[in-house]
């Protein structure tokens, strides 16, 4: 097997991968910059990946080859709806960010499996008849050697992260909009004495990463899956968190690192079709984002700090 | 309203509350809640056999309440209890197999090698956040996951040659009891629920009766002023992290030694280390609190198992219902100020 042909193996597959994550990634950025802590990505994950397969599996007929794109869309609105409980809880009730992270995720796992009994009287639900597939870029395709190994047999939705998470930090970092929301983060009372609503700013942040995570989880359903059950999203919103810390709360720190642990994510996958990876066990690769994102918080790979105010609650007049 | 009062009276609005939104939620989809209940009841308590499951189930939530409460208490927050349960569960696995010893040797060092097993990985995440001022939470979540890898690896590659299972541990590492199933119409009861009692008592006692739970309290209260009053501030963590560590790898062999006797793969968490999270919050952090709370958890859980066969209900119901507590819970600032204003009207 030829460099070339692994690359064109690898390359693809790591991007597949990476794109759940990134969008979700990108989530958690904007919550947390905004000061709230989000560890309900994995439940945001859960409640779009459900919600964009029941949408596939009920329209398909109806919308034909554009279902997966307007389920991902209905997947988004349903993650934005769900996460306004956490920012409910997390903002206005004072509750611990990370208490209501956890209730968000056993939530949706409940209420996710649940309806999926209610609706279908079984465990899982059927495989989607339309799904993301692959598909060649056109015109970049044709460029030799690059067009092989990234725009060939490649999938929309990876270019779609990719693209917004250029977006993402054009908008934290370029507009008013995201001085704004790390200004909250960061000093919320400073902010607050310049006239910035903080708890109008932390309650977008927050559901920003309810739209992200949901799309995160459509994606990952639609793209890699193809049904929903117990099984589907299990432990990609915690990797994503980890992608976002491993980032150091930056966009494209974020996407770069959600690209990284896609790529450990493929390899413990695919590897085995790949010569030189035969002898290393998966369990390396497997465990290779976590024990990274500990070293990073470690100061060992660069030292990763999070918004001074992540996790404080702003109550006015407090000093 | 007494400070007392308002404590116990929050968590009962709060699990009220998840039972009135969990009925909501069943009539809203078209099911029976009184059915549901009922089913629910007989399910956890309706015979011996359902009994002896629910105390079985309620060993390993005490254990991981215990862990996660003790962590709290310190003002940490182990989410790893997960993670830290399962590794205990591979170490007292692990020795049961090893070795051929006699039960009063043998039972003891598995148990222990759990609580080694669970003290380590609780205590890395410890030393990060001395050391080097790392979050707890992401660390441990961190390290839940390299425990569901490393389990799954030594499971098929050490413990066995490829399997997806270990083989039983022997009956000198068993914590099952014959006796204790006949009386049970042959539940999977086992000795692991006085081990759990026994540990509720020891962490009150360390808490509340000891110096060292004095120093352990005085650092969750407030890291400053306990570091001026001349106690060690990063000592008190690690060690906090460990003894949590140590309650969460007991749970784990109770479900090693005690409920299943093998380890088998995982494509998932088990839950308990997350239910645990629950249990600790529902029980206020104390010890006696956590020990009602897993009663609870327990009998919920088991008891729902009984709902889609008798009542035609997903047991799911049951996670939503414990879900939506720990939100109100969590939320508890709402219930204190709604306690408050009747508190202030009744005074007028």
């Amino acid at each position: 097997m030829s460099f070339m042909q692994i690359l064109m193996i690898i390359v693809p597959s790591t991007l597949l991968w990476a794109a759940p994550l990134v969008f979700t990634a990108l989530g958690g950025v904007f919550s947390e910059r905004s000061g709230v802590i989000n560890i309900g990505l994995e439940g945001l994950m859960w409640v779009g990946a459900f919600t964009s397969i029941v949408f596939n599996l009920t329209f398909v007929h109806v919308f034909g080859n554009a279902t997966p794109w307007i389920a991902l869309l209905v997947a988004m609105l349903a993650g934005a709806v769900f996460s306004l409980l956490h920012a409910v809880a997390a903002i206005t009730f004072r509750a611990d960010h990370t208490v209501s992270g956890v209730a968000i995720n056993l939530l949706a796992t409940g209420l996710t499996l649940f309806l999926v009994k209610f609706i279908y009287n079984k465990g899982e639900t059927d495989i989607i008849q339309k799904g993301f597939n692959k598909i060649d870029i056109p015109v970049l395709k044709d460029i030799p050697i690059i067009g092989k190994i990234f725009f060939q047999n490649t999938y929309w939705v990876s270019f779609l992260a990719i693209i917004v998470a250029i977006i993402a930090w054009y908008i934290i970092y370029k507009t008013p909009f995201g001085l704004r929301l790390r200004s909250v983060g960061e000093h919320p009372m400073a902010a607050d004495t310049m006239g910035i609503n903080v708890t109008k700013m932390r309650y977008i942040g927050v559901i920003l990463s309810g739209a992200l995570g949901g799309i995160g989880g459509g994606v990952y359903a639609e793209a890699i899956s193809s049904n929903f059950s117990h099984a589907t999203i299990s432990g990609q919103g915690f990797m994503a968190l980890a992608a976002m810390i491993f980032g150091k709360w930056h966009p494209l720190g974020a996407m770069g690192a959600a690209i990284f642990f896609g790529f450990a994510q493929s390899l413990s996958i695919i590897g085995s079709s790949l010569p030189f990876l035969k002898s290393i066990p998966s369990v390396y690769l497997l465990i290779a984002p976590y024990v990274l994102t500990i070293l990073a918080l470690a100061g060992f790979i660069g030292r990763a700090e999070a918004p001074k105010a992540d996790g404080v609650h702003y109550i006015k007049g407090s000093r | 309203m007494s400070k007392r009062l308002k404590n116990i009276l929050t968590p009962i609005i709060a699990l009220l509350l998840g039972i009135i939104v969990g009925t909501i939620i069943m009539i809203v989809t078209g099911y029976n809640p009184l059915d549901a209940y009922a089913a629910l009841w007989e399910g956890a308590l309706g015979n011996p056999y359902y009994l002896g499951e629910t105390i079985r189930q309620i060993t390993p939530y005490i254990l991981a309440g215990l862990a996660v409460a003790f962590a709290f208490r310190v003002g940490l927050f182990n989410i790893g209890v997960e993670g830290q349960f399962l590794v205990g569960w591979l170490a007292s696995v692990w020795v049961g197999l090893a070795f051929h010893l006699p039960k009063f040797i043998h039972l003891p060092l598995a148990i222990i090698s759990a609580m080694v097993a669970g003290a380590l990985w609780a205590f890395i995440p410890g030393l990060l956040k001395a050391r080097f001022r790392v979050h707890e939470v992401i660390v441990t979540i961190m390290m839940n996951y390299i425990a569901l890898y490393v389990c799954n690896y030594v499971i098929q590659n050490v413990l066995t040659n490829g399997k997806e299972r270990t083989g039983n541990v022997p009956d000198s590492a068993s914590l099952a009891s014959p006796w204790l199933q006949s009386l049970t119409q042959n539940s999977r009861l086992h000795w692991g629920i006085v081990i759990a009692i026994i540990c509720c008592f020891i962490m009150w006692f360390l808490l509340e009766k000891t110096t060292r739970g004095f120093e352990l309290r005085a650092v969750g209260f407030n890291q400053d002023a306990a570091h001026y009053a001349g106690m060690s501030v990063n000592k008190n963590i690690i060690l906090s992290m460990v003894i949590s560590g140590i309650f969460a790898g007991l749970a784990g062999a109770m479900e090693g030694l005690g409920t299943f006797g093998y380890i088998a793969m995982k494509s998932s968490f088990t839950g308990v280390g997350f239910n645990g999270i629950a249990v600790a919050l529902l029980g206020g952090n104390t010890a006696l609190g956590v020990f009602f709370a897993a009663c609870l958890f327990g009998a919920l859980e088991v008891g729902a198992l009984n709902m889609p066969l008798a009542a035609g209900v997903p047991n799911e119901l049951v996670d939503i219902i414990i879900a939506l507590i720990v939100f109100f819970v969590a939320a508890s600032y709402i219930i204190r100020v709604f306690l408050e204003r009747i508190s202030k009207k009744e005074a007028k």
